[in-house]
C-alpha cells in the first residue's frame, strides 16, 4: 500500500473542514465502541488480564524464533502448508504462484488488514482474479474503492445515508431502507460469491504455536465461509501473531472481543487446524499460511519500539482516541491509523515517510488505558518524536525556537527579560496572524492576554 | 509545613492571580510558602516535542532550584507530571541525576492533591455554595498521576455542584505544540468537549495550557461562562468558612 502519511497535517485539516460528516460518523461510532469496551472491562479483572496478556505477548516476542518454528511444524503436521514472506513482494509472489498453480478465478476475502498492507487486492486483480470483500464494511468500501478507515469497522467514516444512496444506486434498494434490508441485499450477493469462489483469503487473530491452530474472531460469519467454502484457503499472518499455548486463548479470545467491541466473545470463533480430512464433508482442499515479516523483525530488534508488536489489532486505542475521532483513519495515509498506526507505521515503513504521525496526538494517554496488551503508546510517540529531532526531520525554525527557549529558561535573567517584553507588546500584538505559530493559535482562540503583572512581579513587590 | 511554590511559566505569565490564590490558600492552611526566584519553565514543551536534550537542560536547572525544598507544589497538573514522572525518565542513563530527579519527584505535588493527600484537608469552606462547576481533568494529572478525586472533592465539599459532564475526562485538545501544529484537530477536540457541557456557572481546571486553549475557544464561540484556574476557584471556596467550623 502506498504511504501518504506525510500529508497528515493537510489531510486532517481538509477532512475536518470539508467532510464534517466524517467526524460525526466516526465520533458517534467510536464513542459507542469505547463505552462498550469500558463496560466489558469493568465486568472482569481487566487489569489482571491486561498484565497477563502483556506478559504472554512479551514472552512470545522474546522467543519468537522458537515459537515460529514450533508453529510451523505444528501447522504442517495438521496438513497446512507454511510459507515465509520477508516483505510485501515476497508475499505477493507466494500468492501469485498459488493463484497460477491452482487456476484461481474468483477470490473471497475475509476482513484482513495485512492483506491491505501487502497490496493483495491489486495483485489478485492484476492476475485476472475477481475479488470480493465479504465483510459488510469492507464490501461497502470496496464498492467505493476506498481503503479501510478503521481496523475493526472499515466503513466507520460513512453514515447510513451514504450507504443507503450507494446501495440504491447499485442494487436498487429504497433510499430509506432499514439497515437490515441493506445487509440482506449485500448478503444475497455475497452468498453467491462464497459458492463460486475458489480462493478464500484471510488473516488471523492468533496462531497457537503448540497446536498449530489458526484463530479467527468475527461477527458476521463471512470469515468462516471464506475459509471453508472455497477449495483453497490462504491465511496471511504477521509473525507477531503467535500465542504459545492453546490455553492462552482463554484470556486472549475474550479480552480481544471485550477490547474491540465490548463483547464477551466474538459471535464466531474459528479454530482451523488443517484442510478437509478424508472423512469430512466441508472445508478447503488446501490451507496455506504465509508468515509475513515486512518490517516486523526490525521493529522487534528496536529496543525502544519492540513493544508495538504486542498489538492484537483490536482498535480499542482508535476508539479511545479523541484525535482519531476528528478525522477517522484515511487522513493517516497508511493502513494502520489512530494511535497504533502512529507508532507502528514509522517502524514498518520508516519515520521519514510518516513524519507527522508521532505528532498526531495530544499525548492524552487514553489509548494506553484502553489497550488490552498495555502498549505504552504515549511513550512510543515521544520516542519517535525524539528520533525525528535526532535525525533532523523536524522543521528548522522549530529546532531554533526550542533551542532558544531552553537557553532562555535556564537563565533566570533571560526569563525575566522575556516576561517584561511580553508585557511591553502593544495591545494587539498577540492577535497577530502574521507569525505562523501565533496565527495557528489565535484563529479560533480569542482573547490571549498576559496577566497585567506577572506573578513574579507581584511576589517581588511584596503584594502576595 | 514549608512549601516551595513552583508557579510554572504559564501561570506566572497568564494566570498570575492563580499563583496569588495558591499562595494565600496554602498560607491559610498553615503552610509557609517560598518562591525560589531562579525558577522558570519545567521543560515540558521541549520534552513533548522530542527535544530531550533541551528538556534536560531545563530539568537540570529546575532540579537545582528546587531540590532543597521540603515540598514542591505546583498549580498545574501537567507540569507536576513533568517533574514527577518524566524527569526521572530523562535521566535513565545517568544514575546520579536519576537519583536526584527521583528525590524531587517524591516531594512534588499538584496543589489540590497536596491539600488532600499531604495536608489531609478536604474541606476548605463553603464559598462555592450553589455554583454549578464543570471540572476539566487535565490528561497528564489524570492518567499519569492518577489525580482524579482530590480536586473534585475539594470543589464539592465547598458547596459546588459538580455537573455531570460526559466528556469530563476527555482531552480538550491542547497538547502543547500540538495545538499549533494541528490547529484544526485541536479545535475540533475542544469543540467536541465543550459541546457536551450542560449549563454551568464556571469551568475550571488545574492546567494552564488547557485553560488558555479552552478559554480562547469559549471566547471565540461566545459561550456564556467563565473559564478559571482551579487555584482561584479553591481560594474562593475558602472565603466563606464552613458552617459549624467555629471560624
Ligand atoms: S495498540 Fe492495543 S488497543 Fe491499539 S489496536 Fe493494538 S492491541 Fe488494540
Amino acid at each position: 500500500m502506498e504511504v501518504k502519511s506525510n500529508d497528515y497535517p493537510r489531510e486532517s485539516a481538509r477532512v475536518i473542514r470539508e467532510e464534517p460528516h466524517v467526524r460525526e460518523s466516526v465520533t458517534g461510532a467510536t464513542l459507542n465502541f469505547d463505552s462498550r469496551r469500558r463496560a466489558a472491562y469493568a465486568e472482569v479483572d481487566a487489569e489482571g488480564w491486561r498484565h497477563f496478556a502483556e506478559g504472554v505477548k512479551n514472552h512470545v516476542l522474546m522467543n519468537l524464533d522458537h515459537y515460529l518454528e514450533q508453529a510451523a511444524a505444528a501447522l504442517e503436521r495438521g496438513g497446512i502448508r507454511v510459507h515465509w514472506a520477508e516483505d510485501a513482494e515476497d508475499a505477493q509472489r507466494i500468492v501469485a504462484a498459488l493463484v497460477r498453480e491452482k487456476g484461481v478465478r474468483r477470490a473471497v476475502k475475509a476482513k484482513t488488514m495485512i492483506s491491505e498492507e501487502l497490496g493483495i487486492n491489486p495483485l489478485l486483480e492484476s492476475l485476472g482474479v475477481n475479488v470480493l470483500e465479504t465483510d459488510l464494511g469492507e464490501y461497502i468500501i470496496q464498492l467505493l474503492e476506498q481503503p479501510p478507515s478503521h481496523i475493526v469497522g472499515p466503513a466507520i467514516h460513512l453514515n447510513l445515508e451514504q450507504i443507503r444512496r450507494l446501495f440504491h444506486e447499485r442494487f436498487g434498494t429504497p433510499l430509506d431502507a432499514a439497515p437490515d434490508t441493506l445487509a440482506a441485499a449485500a448478503r444475497k450477493l455475497l452468498r453467491q460469491g462464497f459458492l463460486e469462489a475458489d480462493l478464500g483469503v484471510s488473516g488471523a487473530n492468533f496462531v497457537v504455536a503448540e497446536t498449530g491452530t489458526l484463530v479467527l474472531i468475527e461477527n458476521e460469519g463471512n470469515i468462516r465461509l471464506s475459509t471453508s467454502a472455497p477449495r483453497l484457503h490462504v491465511a496471511l499472518v504477521g509473525i507477531e501473531k503467535l500465542l504459545p499455548r492453546f490455553s492462552d486463548l482463554s484470556v486472549f479470545l475474550t479480552l480481544t472481543a471485550r477490547a474491540a467491541t465490548g463483547q464477551r466473545l466474538g459471535t464466531y470463533v474459528s479454530l482451523i487446524q488443517g484442510p478437509r480430512r478424508p472423512d469430512e464433508t466441508d472445508g478447503p482442499e488446501e490451507v496455506h499460511v504465509v508468515f509475513v515479516d515486512n518490517g516486523r523483525s526490525s521493529v522487534l530488534a528496536d529496543l525502544e519500539a519492540w513493544e508495538t508488536l504486542r498489538c492484537v489489532r483490536c482498535a480499542a486505542c482508535l476508539n479511545a482516541c479523541p484525535v482519531y475521532r476528528q478525522t477517522g483513519g484515511h487522513a493517516y495515509g497508511y493502513v494502520y491509523s489512530g494511535p497504533i498506526g502512529a507508532v507502528l507505521s514509522p517502524g514498518l515503513v520508516g519515520l521519514e515517510n510518516t513524519k507527522p504521525l508521532p505528532y498526531a496526538s495530544s499525548l492524552c494517554g487514553a489509548c494506553f488505558q484502553a489497550c488490552p496488551v498495555r502498549i505504552p503508546i504515549p511513550k512510543l510517540l515521544l520516542t519517535w518524536r525524539h528520533r525525528a529531532v535526532e535525525e533532523g526531520l523536524t522543521p528548522r525554525f522549530e529546532k531554533a525556537a526550542l533551542k532558544g527557549y531552553a537557553l532562555a529558561m535556564t537563565q533566570p535573567w533571560a526569563y525575566r527579560l522575556a516576561s517584561k517584553a511580553l508585557r511591553l507588546l502593544p495591545e494587539k500584538a498577540l492577535d497577530n496572524t502574521v507569525v505562523p505559530v501565533l496565527k495557528a493559535w489565535v484563529e479560533g482562540r480569542a482573547g490571549l492576554k498576559p496577566s497585567p503583572r506577572s506573578f513574579r512581579e507581584l511576589w517581588e513587590s511584596g503584594e502576595v | 509545613m514549608k512549601v516551595a511554590l513552583f508557579v510554572t511559566c504559564l501561570v506566572d505569565q497568564f494566570y498570575a492571580e492563580a499563583g496569588v490564590a495558591a499562595v494565600r490558600l496554602l498560607r491559610s492552611l498553615g503552610c509557609t510558602v517560598e518562591f525560589p526566584p531562579g525558577q522558570t519553565c519545567c521543560g515540558q514543551p521541549a520534552y513533548n516535542a522530542g527535544y530531550w536534550n533541551e528538556a534536560r537542560q531545563m530539568a537540570d536547572h529546575t532540579l537545582e532550584v528546587f531540590e532543597h525544598a521540603d515540598y514542591v507544589v505546583l498549580p498545574s497538573g501537567s507540569c507536576t507530571t513533568m517533574v514527577r514522572a518524566f524527569y526521572p525518565e530523562l535521566y535513565r542513563d545517568n544514575p546520579r541525576a536519576f537519583a536526584r530527579a527521583s528525590g524531587l519527584s517524591g516531594k512534588t505535588y499538584e496543589l489540590a492533591e497536596f491539600i488532600v493527600k499531604v495536608l489531609g484537608i478536604t474541606r476548605l469552606g463553603q464559598g462555592l455554595a450553589g455554583q454549578r462547576v464543570a471540572y476539566h481533568h487535565g490528561c497528564h494529572a489524570l492518567r499519569e498521576l492518577g489525580i482524579k478525586d482530590e480536586p473534585v472533592a475539594l470543589l464539592r465539599n465547598a458547596g459546588a455542584e459538580i455537573v455531570d459532564w460526559p466528556a469530563a475526562t476527555e482531552c480538550c485538545g491542547f497538547g502543547g505544540l500540538f495545538s499549533v501544529k494541528l490547529p484544526e484537530v485541536s479545535l475540533g477536540m475542544a469543540d467536541r468537549k465543550l459541546s457536551t457541557l450542560p449549563e454551568i456557572d464556571v469551568l475550571t481546571s488545574a492546567d494552564g495550557g488547557c485553560l488558555l486553549h479552552l478559554s480562547g475557544r469559549v471566547h471565540s464561540r461566545g459561550l456564556p461562562f467563565p473559564v478559571r484556574p482551579l487555584a482561584s476557584v479553591l481560594w474562593e471556596a475558602a472565603q466563606k468558612p464552613a458552617v459549624g467550623s467555629g471560624a
